[in-house]
């Protein structure tokens, strides 16, 4: 799925690409499910990607420090239980000091363990790389994914609900409420996505 | 890494017991801020709904299988109101919590939402101050409300384009007045209760329908 040549990289391109060559939500096109679920307004979309962000930074750190002690047959059950615990001690601190947020994101914070992005850059990256560059993959990608869908959130919240970040733009009496139901998910998600690839392309 | 039985084993055992030790203690150390938080919730909330008081007395009742609190709330040596955190478990999104606020002769003094995962922009609506669904009842006697929407043949506004969430939210409320008369000693409204309990019975299961 991903190309050799990444441990070749220097340390900023890591970054880059998870953000434009290697965009997770544009690009790769995983972790679909919490991005048409929780981006029905920018705020929602920005804490699940920072969540996810924060997971994905210190899975991607512990997987590559004990890459080497893991056999490799039992190598997905190993990430899974990694992953599985900064999930929960994630969901845990945000119950405790950010209850609001929490709130908001319900389920979809124990779904961060089934995030394809998170498995498939312990898999392709991590496990192949030393600590520092698989934390800046996890920044980077982790960028990638809270800047899309803060991106889909946003439009899908002007459009449908009139608003940004939760301030009102005084247009919501004309605004097609669609947007922000689940149809609009696939709608505003297709035309990113057609939109990223197009501007990365050039 | 070459996999033998004995490395598989001894790996997976150890990655597990560090993984729940390391879940266990974080627990630990958030436990008594998630009860903090959840506790200061509740306390804004009945500010929110109730006047000024200085204690309270707890009690809970299971009403339709579902657990509803009633806060006495008590400044010196007079009740001055009731705030009863209800629920319901027909809103489009599933389970909606509210507390309302009902003042020592039966009126409700307001409504806070507490938990919702209702559409946005739609159901969401019930959250707002003086959405259409609070103002249809704030300031009332619980005692003369039918609770039950224009859309039913009642006489309560609902919100736009949102009638599932509209009944929800006043099925909710419905439960927090039989929870309040029971607290309060069934007091007056007596004739009514019978009443409300049917109506919300039939909402509960008409609604049950509509959200499969």
């Amino acid at each position: 799925m991903q190309p050799r040549k990444e441990a070749t990289m220097n340390k900023m391109q890591i970054v880059l690409s998870g953000i434009l060559k290697n965009n997770p939500t544009f690009v790769l096109v995983l972790g679909m499910c919490p991005t048409l679920g929780t981006t029905t307004s920018a705020i929602n979309g920005m804490g699940m990607g920072v969540a996810t962000m924060a997971v994905l930074i210190m899975s991607n750190l512990v997987i590559s420090l004990i890459k080497n002690f893991i056999p490799s047959k039992v190598r997905i059950p190993a990430f899974i239980v990694v992953i599985a615990s900064f999930v929960t001690i994630i969901q845990m601190l945000m119950q405790a000091y950010v209850p609001s947020l929490y709130a908001s994101l319900g389920v979809f914070i124990p779904l961060i363990v089934v995030n394809c992005i998170i498995l498939g850059r312990a898999e392709a990256f991590a496990s192949k790389n030393g600590p520092i560059d698989s934390i800046l993959d996890g920044v980077g990608i982790g960028l990638g994914f809270t800047l899309a869908l803060t991106a889909i959130g946003a439009v899908r919240e002007i459009l449908g609900g009139g608003s940004i970040f939760g301030y009102s733009l005084g247009i919501s009496d004309y605004t097609p409420l669609v947007f922000v139901l689940a149809p609009g998910a696939f709608l505003v998600l297709g035309y990113m996505m057609v939109l990223f690839n197009k501007l990365a392309k050039k | 890494m070459k996999s033998t039985l004995f490395n598989m084993v001894a790996v997976l055992f150890t990655i597990t017991l560090i993984a729940s030790a390391g879940v266990g203690a974080v627990n630990m150390i958030t436990a008594d801020a998630i009860a903090a938080a959840k506790e200061q919730a509740t306390k804004e909330a009945m500010a929110n709904v109730l006047p000024a008081f200085d204690s309270n007395e707890q009690s809970e009742q299971i009403i339709d299988d579902m657990p509803i609190v009633v806060y006495k709330a008590i400044k010196g040596d007079a009740v001055v109101g009731y705030a009863v955190e209800s629920m319901t478990k027909s809103g489009f999104g599933g389970v909606v919590r509210l507390m309302v606020g009902f003042s020592p002769e039966g009126v409700i003094l307001n409504v806070n939402v507490l938990e919702q995962a209702e559409t946005p922009g739609l159901g969401t609506k019930m959250c707002d101050e003086g959405n259409a669904l609070l103002s249809s009842i704030k300031d009332k006697n619980s005692g003369d409300i039918v609770f039950k929407v224009k859309k039913d043949g009642g006489e309560l506004d609902a919100l736009t384009a949102a009638t599932i969430s509209s009944r929800a939210y006043y099925d909710a409320v419905a439960r927090a007045r039989e929870a309040y008369w029971v607290a309060c000693g069934g007091k007056s409204a007596a004739d009514g209760v019978s009443g409300a309990t049917s109506n919300s019975e039939g909402n509960a299961a008409q609604k049950g329908g509509n959200n499969e």
